[in-house]
């Protein structure tokens, strides 16, 4: 049935242009082509304009760099308003402190802070150190596709392969409900509710964790990911699934050595955009996570994510301050990260797919 | 192990995945309405925040959402729509141009929501509005700082994907019959276009529509900086104003407030409201699709 409907596609716009080859201009028509086709740039517009004023206000931090590493100090020292003999009081304690350091940070230009360990924006001396903003971000996903895959990629396959027609017309708009839940709502949820209950039952001692951030956000994948793997395994030929079922294997080694090798390349793309939503979640991040910018291995301690310092951060910062550019710093390399990711379900994963059942036809 | 008792195994664990979620959905909403329900009474909905916050209504919060939304509507919808049509009747299956758009559309869809935050206080606020004040106030500060305008267009870039997807889909459940046709009646192509492809997506533009305002109404990071406002004693009457929202009114409630504890119902309440708006609107939207999608059977 699909192919018959591509096909279709195809043979419309095909007829379509001889059609109109052959009629006489109308300005009418012509005007509501070029219209409709300029307004339709402008979703391209839209994401080349992200790139650039995002990217715009981030600049100015490798900027400061060409300068000589006086003026920056000076720079420093305007936007947070010292006087001259505090000036050196502080400019010879920082020295102190980037001396018992060992991190390679040996004077003030802020951008060369962003690969220190500590994140302290607002201090006399700032330093930007992302690492643990970047560490805290990684727990917090992993923590989060470790409970949100697994689980939505088995209720795919149950809805795909065991539920009975009317059950699964019931499971999926259901499921899908979650997707319309507002982030705040399951940050607020988390907060409310999940922090008190987890805290009970393991006994930690900060409430508000990587865990419960991260199954939270978990809870805000779910819905992507079962949603695109519930495809992948509907698209699967049932020429396959009859094929195995017919020389006797059962349903579930039908699912497990037909259908799953058949649709990895889908799930995986689920798994990848499942991804891409937790790494950007913002609001659950601010809730749920404790917003400590520390550096632990340790799953139930609070973290820090790069969404949530950009949203706890940016409302109280000075337009153009280091501070500022540093935030949009942080906001860029969230944007190449999803923008990334994106492009690899979109170009990878979907060329293998249809490499596959191709070969097979 | 036996065959059977590994079969019945493995669907169960399927199975119990399925329940869980459905369990966690259920106690979302069962939570939501227990803690809330007991103080939703129209004086909530109908007053203002009172004596610091800790008592009184959300009314402020409910306009500002609702004049959010409309405006994101009113921004987002035509563009939507037209690049839809673009898309689903003027671009060939093999147009480049076409291809890059629907990657730039799907990439829209996958930005963090904190991006466009991001993006509405670089562009709009910074950059569109600054140079408005330049021009128009004689540099007097009025376009260069949050407002609702900014929150409503910024918010209207993160719901066009969710517009254009729903209206394509629709716009490609009409017959090809359809259009024949009418071309074969003399129609051109925009007449086509108008008088029988628009009218047969009414239901497509109207589900994304829904969507994009149920959307709309529950997204806070874009807005935490271009146009949200913690407490406004007035509602907003231009658009150089803020605004206070559902969602941030939330946020604010639960985590920055002097004393979270006391506000617990009124947190709960909000976030009831909240949920059941778009929790409607959703529902009404996934009935339309699934309409939509019969009729294309």
């Amino acid at each position: 049935m699909d192919f018959s409907r591509i096909n279709n596609k195809n043979k419309n716009t095909g007829k379509d242009i001889v059609t109109f080859n052959k009629k006489k201009f109308r300005f009418s028509d012509w005007f509501a082509e070029k219209v409709i086709k300029a307004v339709a740039f402008l979703s391209i517009a839209v994401v080349i304009l992200i790139f650039i004023f995002v990217f715009r206000e981030a600049f100015p931090i490798f900027k400061m760099d060409k300068k000589t590493s006086a003026s920056t100090v000076t720079l420093v020292q305007e936007s947070y308003g010292g006087s001259g003999t505090e000036n050196s009081t502080v400019k010879k304690a920082d020295n102190q402190v980037n001396n018992s350091n060992i991190i390679n940070a040996t004077d003030e230009k802020p951008s060369a802070t962003l690969l220190s360990n500590t994140w302290m924006p607002v201090s006399d001396k700032p330093r930007f150190g992302l690492w643990p903003l970047f560490l805290g971000t990684l727990k917090v996903t992993l923590i989060a596709l470790l409970f949100a895959a697994p689980i939505s990629i088995m209720a795919a396959i149950y809805t795909a392969m065991f539920a009975k027609p009317r059950v699964r017309e019931i499971i999926k708009p259901v499921i899908e409900l979650l997707a319309g839940f507002p982030s705040v709502v399951i940050g607020f949820f988390a907060l409310m509710v999940m922090a008190t209950v987890f805290q009970n039952i393991f006994g930690y001692a900060s409430r508000l964790n990587a865990f419960v951030g991260g199954i939270a956000m978990g809870l805000a994948a779910i819905p992507i990911i079962y949603t695109l793997t519930e495809d992948a395994l509907t698209a699967v030929p049932k020429t396959f699934i009859e094929a195995s079922l017919g020389l006797g294997a059962s349903r579930r080694q039908t699912a497990f050595y037909v259908v799953l090798p058949a649709a990895v390349p889908g799930i995986f793309a689920a798994v990848v955009l499942g991804l891409g939503r937790i790494f950007g979640e913002t609001m659950i991040a601010l809730m749920a996570t404790g917003n400590a910018a520390m550096i632990s291995m340790n799953p139930f301690d609070s973290v820090r994510t790069l969404s949530a310092t950009i949203g706890a951060e940016m409302a109280e910062v000075v337009f153009g301050d280091t501070h500022y550019n540093v935030l949009f710093l942080i906001g860029s390399l969230l944007f190449i990260f999803t923008f990334a990711l994106n492009a690899v379900a979109e170009f990878y994963f979907k060329n293998l797919v249809i490499r596959r059942y191709q070969s097979k036809k | 192990m036996n065959r059977n008792v590994k079969d019945t195994i493995f669907e169960g664990l399927t199975g119990i995945s399925v329940l869980l979620i459905i369990f966690i959905i259920v106690s979302i909403l069962a939570i939501t309405i227990v803690g809330g329900w007991p103080n939703l009474n129209w004086t909530f909905l109908s007053e203002f925040p009172k004596d610091g916050m800790t008592k009184g209504g959300i009314f402020p919060a409910i306009v500002g959402t609702a004049v959010m939304t409309i405006i994101m509507a009113i921004a987002a919808v035509p563009f939507g729509v037209i690049t839809a049509i673009y898309l689903a009747e003027y671009a060939s299956e093999k147009s480049v141009i076409a291809k890059i758009i629907r990657f730039a559309v799907k990439t829209l869809a996958v930005v963090p929501s904190i991006i466009f935050g991001l993006f509405g206080l670089g562009f709009f606020i910074g950059f569109i509005g600054k140079n408005m004040d330049g021009l128009l106030n004689g540099g007097e500060l009025r376009w260069g700082q949050p407002n609702i305008l900014w929150a409503s267009l910024t918010m209207a870039l993160l719901t066009l994907p969710v517009v254009i997807v729903s209206v394509e889909e629709a716009i490609r459940t009409i017959p090809r019959e359809m259009r024949e046709a009418s071309l074969a009646l003399g129609a051109t192509k925009w007449q086509t276009i108008r008088k029988v492809v628009l009218p047969g997506s009414v239901s497509g533009i109207l589900t994304g529509t829904i969507l994009a305002v149920s959307r709309g109404a529950g997204e806070v990071a874009p807005i935490l900086f271009t146009g949200a406002a913690y407490f406004l004693s007035n509602l907003p009457h231009s658009l150089s104003d803020q605004f206070m929202s559902l969602g941030y009114h939330i946020y604010i409630m639960s985590t920055q407030s002097s004393n979270v504890d006391a506000t617990q119902p009124i947190q709960f309440a909000t976030t009831l409201v909240l949920l059941l708006l778009t929790f409607s609107l959703n529902a009404v939207a996934v009935t339309l699709r699934y309409r939509i999608r019969k009729k294309a059977k």
